[in-house]
């Protein structure tokens, strides 16, 4: 389980996460929406470790993620970043199996990065291609067989179909949705895309002036009466939300 | 004033941390094989050239200097320690600085835009284990041998231009070069080089490391990483230079 109490950051005198209070459970699919600018990529990076926050405390199972923890945590969790942030000296398997490499799976390193491009729906053939040979939703396949590769138990997915053609961001949100319920790990996804959460989500939360606006099921959205969230679901732009210029 | 020494600060800190990391698992051989290629064998054409044709117009500008006072016979000489002592260190360092330095900034930092940074964090890979400490000690390890180099072909060019264009005795110019030169000359060469070959490259992964996002903020990295490492390069040469040979 992963709890975020009170957890605030400021960026030169600007304050984008305001007392972020969220929990998900263990084996949950939570997916935080909200607006362009909103902290949600703030929020996951002080998960992950790649910013400290200025105040709160994040437990993962009840230990607290501290600098000296983080490599523990870190070695749990996988990450499909916005723009798949493949390395790009490195060819395919490399990227996936980037990991294995580096641990004791380094013999088998190989065909387990064909085995996780295979459940991505991507072949053997691309395996020793570079990133920059592949279209923006392979590049996304390949980000998510690397997320997957060493089978973590929490998988952080960052945007998942942001620039993707509907027909593709439609096949990556199906190839998350069967990942985490086949892996049966814990998923944490932000996104604006509501049908990434429609085919991702189990619980949603909504992220709005640097806090938690809303949470509750995805049933139970369509429901809900908090004005915020339902202009949010709509689209429209009228308020209470203003739309950033 | 202020904001410049808080910059030197965070530069020595970056500098710190990443000797430290020399001592502390794991290390990424491959890494570390890739920069020696890079840096060391992929750097040796921009060196050779520098080198033999910097080495030839001395041996030129020595032999029509020192006909003002009839000493044209100290070319051998003068351009041995010229090049030894000063132009192939320095030369070197500032071709490795255009090259090499450059490089490292706009990857390092392409890598941060493109949030590979991050994502090495999240592999649970230190990006100064992984990406700064192969770097810097290949560079450090490959300049002593690239000045060696840039020196043998600098005093070459000047020997060729001596014998074919000026007239000079093959053997002797050699048994004068080989004569003129000091252990002290070569070891302080081959020390600058490997001061030179450090400041190079952690200057260009500490600009690549700490760039701002956006392509405006890779070129501004890979510019500041360029400027800062020639003149970290010639400001260290001046004080190699005084400590070597001082009296």
């Amino acid at each position: 389980m992963i709890t975020l109490s009170g957890i605030h950051k400021t960026f030169e005198g600007n304050p984008v996460l305001r007392g972020v209070d969220l929990t998900v459970g263990r084996g949950e699919s939570m997916v935080i929406i909200g607006g362009s600018g909103s902290g949600k990529s703030v929020l996951i990076k002080c998960i992950l470790g790649l910013l400290t926050p200025d105040a709160g405390q994040i437990t993962i199972d009840g230990a607290a993620m501290t600098p000296k923890t983080q490599a523990g945590f870190l070695d749990r969790f996988g990450m499909l970043f916005q723009g798949g942030a493949l390395f790009d000296s490195l060819p395919v398997w490399q990227n996936v199996a980037f990991r294995l490499l580096r641990g004791p799976q380094k013999a088998q390193a190989r065909e387990i990065a064909v085995a996780k491009l295979a459940q991505v729906g991507l072949t053997a053939d691309i395996a020793d291609r570079y990133p920059s040979e592949l279209s923006g939703g392979m590049q996304k396949r390949v980000g998510l067989a690397r997320a997957i590769a060493a089978d973590p138990e929490v998988i952080f997915f960052d945007e998942p179909t942001t620039g993707l053609d509907p027909i593709m961001a439609g096949v990556i949100n199906d190839l998350i949705r069967n990942v985490v319920t086949e892996l049966g790990v814990t998923a944490i996804t932000i996104t604006h895309d509501m049908t990434s959460v429609d085919t991702i989500a189990d619980k949603v939360a909504m992220l709005h002036d640097g806090k938690i606006r809303w949470t509750g099921t995805k049933s139970a959205m369509g429901t809900a009466d908090d004005p915020y969230l339902t202009q949010f679901i709509s689209g429209t732009t009228d308020r209470p939300i203003k739309a950033r210029w | 004033m202020l904001g410049a020494l808080a910059a030197l600060g965070r530069f020595a800190i970056f500098t710190g941390q990443t000797i430290s990391h020399l001592v502390r698992p794991p290390f990424y051989g491959g890494a570390f094989g890739q920069a020696l290629i890079q840096i060391g064998y992929f750097s040796l054409p921009v060196v050779g050239l520098t080198a033999f044709f910097t080495g030839g117009a001395l041996a030129l500008q020595i032999y029509s200097g020192g006909a003002r006072f009839s000493a044209e016979a100290v070319v051998p000489q003068i351009v041995a320690i010229g090049m030894v002592r000063e132009l192939g260190p320095v030369l070197v360092g500032l071709m490795i600085a255009a090259r090499v330095t450059s490089s490292i900034a706009a990857e390092i930092a392409t890598m941060k835009v493109t949030e590979q940074i991050d994502a090495l964090v999240t592999l649970s890979t230190h990006p100064m284990k992984y990406l700064t400490l192969p770097r810097v000690l290949a560079a450090t390890l490959m300049m002593p041998l690239l000045v060696a180099v840039g020196d043998t072909i600098g005093i070459f060019g000047g020997y060729l231009v001596s014998t074919q264009r000026l007239g000079f005795n093959a053997a002797s110019y050699m048994q004068n070069t080989v004569d003129f030169l000091e252990v002290l000359d070569i070891t302080s060469s081959l020390a600058k080089g490997a001061v030179f070959g450090f400041s190079a490259a952690i200057v260009g992964c500490y600009y690549g490391m700490t760039s701002d996002r956006g392509a405006m903020g890779v070129g501004r990295a890979t510019k500041g990483a360029v400027v800062a490492a020639s003149v970290l390069i010639l400001a260290a040469n001046f004080f190699l230079t005084e400590a070597f040979f001082s009296t």
